[in-house]
């Protein structure tokens, strides 16, 4: 059994999933924040 | 605390944390990661497998102490009233949902080449998984209760009440002597790991508690937006 394919497997997942929570938070928060200027200037 | 249940002043403190908490935190996971995987030895039993501990232990932490947070958020809406702890509750939500699932799944990784199993119905890996259902089932509540204009108080009840699985994951390697080994790093008795072992597991236990706070303050940011968009939206509709 090669044990780095289960290390490179697990880390390959965690390093994945964190970039993906980062990003949906960073997506979020820009569309949020800049339809909030948006809405702000208009009025 | 209550100095900050104003978010104007809160703002002004989440916006340069965000930024700081992410490229600190990035780069110390970096860091451990890097040293787990190329600067330690094999362990003498494990073999390399080892390595799955330094992602493993962090994704755990934040798993517990994700709904800890949320406790503390619940009691805080509860009690106080404070304006912020909803939305602080909602935003930790999904972060510790993936936490715990991530410690389920790099558990399940270790456990195959090392019990020889995927899965065992052990006190720790049980009471963990019902920590992931309880984190679904508190997103689920406190989306609907926010959809229909509640203050999310059910929801922090979920939260207070759900905190009662907290001690029994943290103890079940004590109480039910199954599978899964028992504390190897305690804060009276020190750590049971070799030191050279070891050093990488501080790096990516911050780095990850950094990388989750910056994601709930990403979160509360968009949430406060939101609010704020919906606040003039109706005041445009009432003129």
């Amino acid at each position: 059994m090669n044990q780095w394919a289960f290390v490179m497997a697990a880390y390959g997942l965690v390093g994945c999933a964190t970039a993906g929570l980062i990003m949906r938070a960073w997506r979020l928060m820009r569309s949020a924040e800049a339809d909030a200027e948006a809405a702000k200037r208009r009025q | 605390m209550h100095g900050y249940a104003n978010p104007a002043r809160f703002l002004k403190l989440a916006r340069p944390a965000t930024g700081w908490l992410l490229g600190t935190g990035l780069l110390l996971l970096i860091a451990g990661a890097v040293g787990g995987l190329t600067m330690t030895p094999p362990d003498y039993l494990q073999g390399e497998t080892v390595r799955i501990l330094y992602i493993h232990v962090p994704t755990a932490w934040l798993g517990m102490a994700g709904w800890g947070a949320i406790a503390a958020a619940s009691i805080s809406q509860l009690v106080w009233r404070h304006p912020l702890a909803a939305i602080a509750g909602r935003s930790i939500a999904p972060a510790g949902a993936t936490f715990a699932a991530l410690c389920l799944a790099t558990g399940s990784i270790w456990g195959r080449p090392t019990w020889g199993t995927w899965w065992e119905w052990d006190g720790r890996l049980t009471s963990m998984l019902i920590l992931f259902f309880l984190y679904l089932g508190y997103i689920a509540l406190a989306s609907a209760e926010r959809e229909r204009g509640g203050e999310g108080r059910m929801a922090a009840l979920f939260g207070l009440v759900g905190a009662v699985n907290l001690p029994i994951i943290h103890y079940s390697v004590l109480w039910w002597r199954t599978l899964h080994q028992g504390q190897s790093i305690s804060i009276a008795q020190g750590s049971s790991i070799a030191p050279e072992l070891l050093w990488p597991l501080p790096l990516t236990m911050v780095g990850f508690t950094a990388i989750f706070a910056a994601v709930a303050l990403m979160r509360m940011r968009a949430e406060l937006a939101r609010q704020k968009l919906e606040a003039r939206l109706r005041r445009s509709a009432a003129e």
